[in-house]
């Protein structure tokens, strides 16, 4: 099997026997040698003509701005379930027949789960545009396991804090330090999931990386974490954070990026969302092939049209919530076609970008606790809510 | 002989038919699945107690449990009471076509999502919300009313007051008025009729509409998590944190169990208090 690796300078290299190199040599090169003007750039084709790709995806993803292109090109259709939590994707894939979904788009953290689960099918790495990559997200550790490749990245984000900007100045929220100010009693805001949760008071403690800690570490972390409760406005759900913020009663929500804030900025409200010193978690979006998918090759293509320039655009502007974006021909475009929302979210490689940001070395990716289970982890946040 | 079977066997084999296929074998499955297993975040087929022990074991259960009960006992209190005078005088004496339109009143709430009603409330008793504005415009100050148990209260009754209304104005409605006629003539007060008179006639509706509100508020997700703000977990949000976390579909139903039974023992009480007779014991 072809196997393949990062050198020091981050770039791909394959991994091959002596034996199987000629035969294997071509074929790597070529798809390393792919960029994202590579397979979705070539002329159109009959072969899918009139297939269905079925797509398990987060909200909008599904949105014709979005898939439209892909579907005109090769004369199909995209049909679209949308799932609102990793839990509850687990639970569509788990109790569904497999050869009903051809795409999963998953969060990381998630992608890790469908991998231990048999849930997804392993990825030729040699068919996505890894080389127009940031070197940082060429091989994107948690889409990997064993040396083989699972997922491929579409978008990611950041989270720290979201704060009301009329509430809090930035030089306030530079710090987790915070959320334990008495300007915000009662008015601490949470995501209720316990992974965001923790992560960032993880961070607060020093932990790093937030995820793969000590169970002395773990039980300082509980200690913070308790200690925030008299702080607390409320534990919500993903449609009600947007409505702590514009009615008031969330000032400061931990764990939460520019995927809220920018939302809720093009409401008009107040919010800004900030990494603070401590660090930040990053949130991944990631493509992959369901297991036993009936269109295999369609939902290769996909992958290749949403990590394509263009493909990469529309992601990263869709109107349900947008996202940056891991390809750097998609930011060269979009500096081009859409210079006001490269600004917006900070896609520009001339300006200080979210990638400088990345290189800080103060972004860790969102993973499932390493030393303790997640249950152990779950419970102690139900612990919080319920004191 | 064989008609009067032909006719029993179709209206009482469908019945059977629905408990048994939508009621009783989910049950079933529920029951079977606390003992099941998760591995890498799929159910697998087994026998173990390990869920209810953990479940059973955790301190926080218990404290959830007795909020769950205390807060689905406090709702059934607070609407039957406040749905009790609405419900007398449509029973008593609101004329025929008053009766009409505030039925089609109580109706009309269900015409919309509950959720979306829920969501309406947040914007009336929000920190920055119509209550609160009003309330600053006169000089008072703010009330906190969302995110707290008041809001979660408040959710309770959106959801089940206009049918706790409709059960008990149905059971009012049908008392024999001879009876409250027979009690003024014997110089009966107002007061005393309703408890002497209406209330006994009347019981069977009145606990009906009690054992609703209990049963619906306690396996209520969506007014404890939107408008009490998760502040104080009850056992559907237990439910789903535990589901959330690591797809523990046996734990989940572990809790699910504990609320069936509790559910299934209220309204056990429910339906022997309403159809006792008076004088008997038990």
């Amino acid at each position: 099997m072809t196997k393949f690796r990062i050198n020091q300078k981050g770039l791909l290299r394959s991994d091959v026997s002596r034996r199987n190199f000629m035969g294997l040599a071509g074929g790597a090169a070529a798809g390393l040698a792919m960029s994202s003007r590579g397979v979705w750039a070539q002329e159109a084709t009959d072969e899918f003509k009139g297939k269905e790709l079925n797509v398990l995806t987060w909200p909008g993803h599904g949105d014709p701005y979005m898939v439209g292109a892909f579907e005109e090109r090769y004369g199909v259709r995209v049909r679209v379930k949308e799932y609102v939590g990793g839990d509850q994707l687990l639970a569509v894939i788990n109790s569904t027949p497999q050869g009903v979904y051809d795409v999963i788009l998953a969060d990381a953290e998630v992608v890790e789960q469908l991998v231990d689960a048999d849930q997804i099918e392993p990825l030729n790495p040699a068919d996505y545009p890894f080389a127009d990559f940031f070197p940082e997200f060429q091989k994107f550790e948690q889409h990997w396991k064993d040396d083989q490749l699972y997922a491929v990245m579409l978008r990611f984000g950041y989270l720290g804090l979201a704060y009301n900007t009329e509430k809090l100045s930035a030089e306030e929220v530079k710090s987790y330090k915070i959320l334990w100010d008495s300007k915000v009693t009662g008015k601490v805001g949470w995501f209720d999931w316990y992974l965001t949760s923790l992560q960032p008071l993880s961070l607060y403690n020093g932990n790093k990386p937030p995820y793969d800690i000590s169970n002395e570490a773990f039980d300082k972390l509980r200690e913070t974490l308790f200690s925030l409760k008299p702080q607390t406005a409320g534990y919500f759900q993903m449609a009600d954070l947007f409505s702590s913020f514009a009615n008031g009663q969330a000032w400061v929500v931990p764990g939460i990026g520019d995927w809220v804030a920018l939302l809720l900025e093009d409401q008009g409200r107040p919010v800004k969302a900030v990494v603070p010193d401590e660090g930040g978690l990053q949130w991944t979006e990631s493509l992959s092939i369901a297991k036993g998918a009936k269109n295999p090759e369609l939902a290769k293509r996909y992958i290749q049209y949403a990590t394509s320039p263009e493909g990469q655009v529309k992601t990263a502007t869709l109107s349900s919530y947008a996202a940056a974006i891991p390809n750097k021909e998609g930011w060269k475009l979009m500096a081009k076609e859409k210079p006001e929302w490269a600004d917006r979210l900070r896609l520009r490689e001339d300006q200080e970008n979210v990638m400088d940001q990345y290189r800080k070395g103060n972004i860790f990716p969102r993973k499932l606790p390493v030393q303790q289970s997640i249950e152990v982890w779950n419970e102690t946040w139900t612990e919080f809510k319920n004191m | 002989m064989r008609r009067l079977n032909a006719f029993f066997a179709t209206i009482t084999v469908p019945p059977i038919l629905w408990q048994v296929i939508f009621f009783l074998v989910p049950l079933i499955f529920l029951v079977v699945m606390t003992f099941w297993s998760v591995q890498n975040y799929r159910l697998k087929p087994d026998f173990t107690f390990t869920n209810w022990q953990k479940v059973l074991a955790a301190g926080y259960f218990y404290d959830i449990y007795l909020r769950t009960f205390l807060y689905a006992a406090a709702a059934t209190v607070i609407t039957s009471i406040v749905a009790f005078p609405v419900s007398l005088f449509l029973g008593l004496n609101a004329g025929p076509r008053f009766r009409i339109v505030a039925i089609f009143l109580l109706i009309c709430p269900f015409f919309t999502s509950y959720l979306v009603r829920t969501y309406s409330w947040q914007v009336i008793i929000s920190d920055n919300g119509i209550i609160n504005t009003m309330l600053g415009a006169v000089g008072i100050g703010q009330v906190a009313m969302l995110n707290t148990f008041v809001g979660t209260m408040i959710g309770y009754a959106t959801f089940f007051l206009p049918l706790v209304i409709l059960l008990q104005f149905a059971s009012i409605a049908a008392i024999d008025r001879d009876l409250i006629q027979a009690a003024h003539n014997l110089r009966c007060g107002r007061l005393r009729t309703i408890f002497a008179v209406v209330v006994p006639s009347a019981k069977v509706g009145l606990t009906v509409g009690a054992a609703f509100a209990f049963i619906l508020a306690f396996g209520d997700f969506v007014a404890p998590s939107l408008l009490g703000g998760g502040r104080s977990p009850t056992l559907s949000i237990l439910i789903i944190d535990t589901v959330k976390s690591a797809s523990d579909w046996p734990r989940a139903s572990v809790v699910a169990m504990a609320m069936i039974v509790t559910m299934m023992g209220v309204i056990f009480a429910a339906l022997t208090f309403a159809y006792r007779k008076p004088g008997e014991t038990h």
